[in-house]
């Protein structure tokens, strides 16, 4: 048996050493690459916290967080960040009214309903839809969208909320519909046997068994879904416009935090002055609150899979 | 009475089958009415000389070579960081780490990394690459930028194609007197690779479309060359769509849909590539 000489040989002395520190070296240069996702959160960390904390030696966290007129480009300055915060969730809210209910069904569909065939089908077309460039989404929203929606409400402006909403919706609906398929898919055979066996209906194994107990799972892709529609960038920047106001109408111009961000990197506000560095600010708090949001969801579904495997 | 209430019950399922159904393939409604729309907008603008004009103020005379370049450029670079440090990393995590606390550390953050909105990642480059490391606004720090973007993506597929292979394999490596790196590179590695070149693809198709960390790190809006080098400014093909679509004229909207059909070709050849290989893999067999 040549390979266990050869093996034996390897084992032997100097020889072992050399192997030793060889593969030593090697774990160690993997390592870094491993660790270097660890410095890039904390460079992120790093670079929010010193260049906000620069910003609100001008200005009070607390005026930033509780005002509600943002004009810093403009006299007179105001820092309210609040303005920006509502143009954000008016989009999240938006979106998530076509991203749950469309995403859930089609998770439900693909998840109970559908035959193997249908599945090859539909799930490479929810993967080309996720694929599918934000930048790409804003046009459709400008150029097909928002003309569709002034033919109905005559009132709507050029940039508007409804059409920014409608395809970040449509944007975060394949990401919805694949989670909430996993966690669908995640319940056990044996609870829908069981059900069908006391005569329930397909209707009814679904809603009252298979959907709650997978509703962690569920409500975690929720989560996930919103937390990309507050980070989305390029579609709220072409669609939405860049006007900071506090309205509930989804007809009218807003700007979201992403959109501002975007704005002042493309204008020419001088680099150091307190102008540009509410973008720091700004993307801090965009930073805190999507990755909390990301922190809760990876939580319940932490918790959801121990449940199952 | 007991079986109208029956049919009933059946009925409801019916209806809630037909409801989800529909919603379901109104997915594809929706990508096809977007294909459409793109499509009929910009045929009339997409010609050999729009892939081999610079841009321009006149619509007639402008054409995407310096952003397709530039996009060649920053994915040739990209792949070059990303690739390395990525499947690397992954390795690490899923051959070598012990299961400690940095281990598991390096773990969640590596997932919650996935979730951070590209625009912050934009403002990293700015403030790393661009003004501390002074690389400018370069195709470099461009690259570098997307490099941190994707190493999340690129890491988690890795590790998933890595996780598919076969103890077995591993063990009988061992049992041959093989180190651990040596049965990683000679053993595991070789069966991995589809899937680990699948992700990589899907990763580096993400990044071909990413606009906001771009414009955040300032790469040029107007590009009248071809970069020639790394430290060379840039445009890129997503830039240059922004650029166009943000114009109030008619005529720069089409050139923009012109320009998201090069886009979307591209990204649906290398989707299809990936597809390819997976399912090449699949077909060989192990």
């Amino acid at each position: 048996m040549p390979q266990v000489s050869t093996a034996k040989s390897l084992l032997a002395g100097a020889s072992t050493r050399k192997y030793r520190t060889q593969e030593e070296l090697i774990r160690f240069a993997l390592f870094l690459c491993a660790f270097l996702s660890v410095l890039t959160t904390l460079s992120i960390i790093a670079i929010l916290a010193w260049e906000a904390y620069s910003f609100f030696r001008e200005v009070g966290v607390f005026d930033f967080l509780s005002g509600t007129r943002w004009t810093p480009l403009l006299e007179p300055r105001s820092f309210g960040v609040l303005p920006l915060v509502a143009g954000t969730f008016q989009i999240v809210v938006g979106a998530s009214l076509i991203a749950i209910p469309v995403g859930l069904a089609s998770a439900i569909y693909l998840a109970e309903f559908a035959s193997a065939e249908v599945r090859r089908v539909l799930k490479p077309v929810l993967e080309i839809l996720a694929g599918i460039p934000t930048v790409v989404y804003g046009y459709f929203a400008l150029t097909f969208v928002t003309p569709l929606i002034a033919a109905v409400f005559p009132s709507t402006q050029i940039f508007n909320a409804a059409s920014a909403s409608i395809v970040v919706g449509i944007m975060v609906l394949p990401m919805t519909a694949s989670l909430c398929d996993d966690a669908l898919r995640a319940v056990p055979e044996s609870l829908r046997q069981g059900a069908f066996a006391l005569g329930a209906t397909q209707f009814e194994v679904t809603l009252r068994v298979v959907l709650p107990a997978a509703l962690s799972g569920v409500m975690a892709s929720f989560v996930l879904a919103a937390s990309r529609a507050i980070g989305e960038t390029m579609a709220v920047t072409l669609a939405a416009g860049a006007t900071p106001k506090m309205t509930l109408d989804p007809l009218q111009s807003i700007q979201t935090m992403t959109a501002y961000i975007v704005q002042v990197s493309l204008g020419d506000t001088p680099v150091g002055t307190v102008e540009y560095q509410t973008i720091f600010a700004v993307a801090a708090l965009l930073f805190a609150i999507t990755l909390g949001m990301n922190i809760i969801a990876h939580r319940v579904l932490a918790r959801f899979r121990e449940v199952y495997e | 009475m007991r079986s109208d209430r029956l049919r009933r019950r059946h009925a409801t399922t019916r209806v809630f089958r037909l409801l989800c159904a529909t919603l379901a393939w109104a997915g594809i409604v929706i990508l096809a009415v977007l294909l459409f729309h793109v499509t009929r907008e910009g045929i009339r603008w997409l010609d050999l000389q729009f892939l081999t004009e610079f841009p321009s103020r006149f619509p007639e005379q402008a054409g995407i070579k310096s952003a397709l370049w530039g996009t060649v450029w920053l994915i040739i670079l990209t792949a070059g960081f990303s690739i390395p440090v990525g499947v690397a990393a992954a390795i690490y995590l899923e051959e070598f780490s012990p299961k400690d606390r940095l281990s598991q550390l390096i773990e969640v953050n590596i997932g919650n990394l996935a979730g951070v909105p590209s625009i912050v990642y934009g403002i990293l480059g700015l403030v790393l690459f661009v003004r501390f490391l002074a690389l400018g606004r370069s195709v470099l720090a461009g690259s570098l930028t997307m490099t941190l973007l994707i190493l999340p993506v690129i890491i988690i597929a890795a590790r998933e194609a890595l996780r598919a292979v076969p103890d077995s394999i591993r063990q009988a490596a061992f049992a041959l007197g093989a180190t651990r790196w040596q049965a990683v590179r000679a053993q595991v590695l070789p069966v991995a690779l589809p899937g680990i070149l699948t992700g990589v693809i899907l990763a580096l198709s993400r990044a071909i479309g990413e606009t906001a960390p771009l414009v955040m790190i300032g790469a040029l809006t107007y590009v009248a060359f071809v970069p020639e080098g790394p430290m060379d400014a840039f445009t890129a093909l997503p830039i240059q769509i922004f650029n166009w679509a943000s114009r109030p004229q008619e005529n720069f909207h089409q050139l923009a849909a012109a320009g998201i059909m090069v886009l979307l070709v591209t990204l649906l050849l290398m989707n299809a590539t990936a597809v390819w290989i997976r399912q090449r893999a699949e077909r060989t067999g192990r």
